[in-house]
């Protein structure tokens, strides 16, 4: 396994919000976590990124151990994370939060922006705009963007669809296996569960900061409790 | 008119490049270190009399026929990065070992600082009110019948030169864009992977380096007392706040506009008099501060909120 989490626990300094969360991506696997509000998702992924201290647990991540690992020692390591609020530099152009995106990158990045702005065509006419006066969905484009800037191995994305009308985020999600086509590990937490796991190789539902099921996502879409559950039946 | 503009005008012009170059570092450490950095006004005192130091030394070189104002200038960029230096010392002693800690408690230690700086400069050079030039000043006069003291020539341009310089930094250089990106956001910016303490660093440089030129201007144009970083600290916390804290181009309208608004505030509007006495004018200031406070705490150009 590329990232292997293995019985986190851990919150944000009262009580864990995280009680024993399993968590693993292979190279190249599309991996979505699904679960309801304040189960831990984001609160998972962040323990994965140095964001939340982990009490007890571990992170390992290509073979190294990086638990508490702090966040920007964990960019130049392979791995990348979009947050699910506050993940573009609003008052920076879309070219700059681009830019923002391979800070650690002192080589030439220029096709990697040009790929991006492949990837993202509307991002390119709007190059010159600062971010925070874009749409929800362009700024998601932005983050996204922005995350890939390192060529990451493994990218963390947090509801990148959150509050997007179905039209952006089957975009979205289109974005997502093209990026994973490239060889990229995918760890997405997702609200629009169904569309998600459709996607997905395999996925994981969180509750109360707790692993609930843990399966291919073929599996889960077709297994009747957590469809009942945690779908929406 | 020609004596409003004499008398009035350019001064106010020259007050407002001083709270502009004190304004910046004040709006941009706050929106990079989130507090107010109150011992801001000190560390432009400290520029000032570094100022007056340098210059004692120039005195003792072999130098014939420079003016006072030829020597501060010269002055100038080393009390620019003694005093950047010195901030980045403070910065690392501090300050960064309650990087993490409330906010209320930065605010405390830079109270400290402001008193500690203070009584280093009165140890040093003494209480008394001291000058640049020691007495003799020529009223010279160039640009008739503008009425243009060679000094303020001096303050506008040099400010003029940083402001582009500062310009540059924050649009095209990799640092200064990083800079932007932590006052957007500090934590999307580690999670970008941007070198946060390198930016603090910079930060640093930028604000003590342009409040040591605030108080040698300041000095250059009025005088030096210890408690000089006292009285600048006002009008440029309130030229931060009418500008929005983290805009450093808002940093700098607004110390444009409470310098024209402290040195208009003493024109004879109405009647004979002056319209405030210019012992109150930076009640002006504090005006200004108080009613942005409350109506608009997020200043002219969007900033953060205190
Ligand atoms: N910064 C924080 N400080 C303290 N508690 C927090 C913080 N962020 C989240 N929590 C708490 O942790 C719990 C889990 O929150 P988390 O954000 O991980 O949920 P989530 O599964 O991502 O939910 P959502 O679907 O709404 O995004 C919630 O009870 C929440 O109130
Ligand atoms: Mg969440």
């Amino acid at each position: 396994m590329m990232l292997e989490a293995t019985g986190l626990i851990g919150g944000y300094g009262g009580a864990d919000i995280l009680k024993g969360v399993d968590l693993a991506v292979d190279q190249g696997e599309i991996v979505v976590i699904v679960g309801p509000n304040g189960a831990g998702k984001s609160t998972a992924m962040k323990a994965i990124f140095g964001l939340v201290q982990v009490r007890a647990g571990a992170v390992r991540f290509r073979g190294e151990d990086i638990t508490n690992a702090a966040p920007d020692t964990l960019v130049p390591r392979g791995m990348a994370y979009v947050p699910q609020e506050r993940n573009v530099f609003p008052t920076l152009t879309v070219h700059e939060n681009l830019e923002m995106g391979a800070y650690i990158r002192r080589d030439d990045f220029r096709a990697v922006i040009d790929q991006v702005y492949e990837l993202f065509p509307p991002l390119k006419e709007k190059r010159r705009q600062a971010a925070g006066e874009l749409s929800g969905g362009q700024r998601q484009m932005v983050a996204f963007g922005r995350a890939l800037m390192t060529e990451p191995a493994l990218l963390l994305l947090d509801e990148p669809t959150a509050g997007l009308s179905p039209l952006f985020m089957e975009e979205i999600f289109d974005r997502v296996i093209a990026v994973n086509k490239t060889g990229v590990g995918i760890l997405m937490v997702e609200q629009n569960a169904r569309q998600a796991l459709g996607v997905a190789h395999r996925g994981y539902v969180l509750s109360t900061g707790e692993n609930r099921f843990a399966d291919t996502g073929p599996a889960l879409l077709a297994n009747r409790e957590v469809a009942e559950s945690f779908l929406g039946g | 008119m020609i004596d409003f503009v004499n008398q009035y005008l350019i001064p106010a012009l020259v007050l407002g490049c001083i709270y502009s170059l004190g304004a910046i570092g004040i709006s941009m450490i706050f929106a990079i270190l989130r507090f107010a950095h109150f011992a801001h006004g000190d560390l432009m005192a400290m520029g000032a009399y570094l100022g007056l130091f340098l210059v004692g030394i120039i005195d003792l070189l072999p130098l014939d026929g420079l003016s006072v104002n030829a020597k501060v200038l010269i002055a100038l960029p080393f009390s620019f990065v003694a005093t950047a230096a010195a901030a980045i010392l403070i910065d690392r002693l501090f300050y960064k070992p309650f990087r993490k800690s409330k906010t209320i408690i930065l605010v405390i230690a830079s109270f400290g600082i402001a008193l500690m700086l203070r009584s280093l400069i009165q140890l040093f050079f003494g209480a008394d009110v001291l000058n640049y030039s020691t007495g003799i000043r020529f009223p010279l006069e160039m640009f008739k019948p503008l009425r243009v003291q060679e000094r303020y020539v001096y303050i506008v341009v040099v400010t003029l030169a940083l402001m582009f310089a500062l310009h540059f930094m924050l649009t095209r250089t990799r640092t200064g864009k990083a800079m932007r990106a932590m006052s957007d956001d500090a934590d999307l910016a580690r999670v970008s992977g941007i070198n946060t303490e390198k930016v603090v660093m910079w930060t640093w440089i930028i604000g003590g380096g342009l409040a040591a030129v605030a108080g040698t201007f300041l000095a250059m144009d009025t005088r030096l007392v210890p408690t000089m970083g006292w009285d600048l600290l006002l009008p440029t916390f309130a030229a931060a706040i009418l500008g929005g804290l983290g805009r450093p181009y808002g940093a700098i309208a607004g110390g444009m506009i409470i310098g024209a608004m402290e040195e208009l505030s003493t024109f004879p509007w109405i009647g004979d008099g002056p319209l405030i006495s210019p012992d109150y004018k930076t009640a002006v200031a504090f005006a200004v501060m108080v009613l942005m406070l409350v109506f608009r705490p997020q200043g002219l150009f969007g900033g953060r909120v205190l």
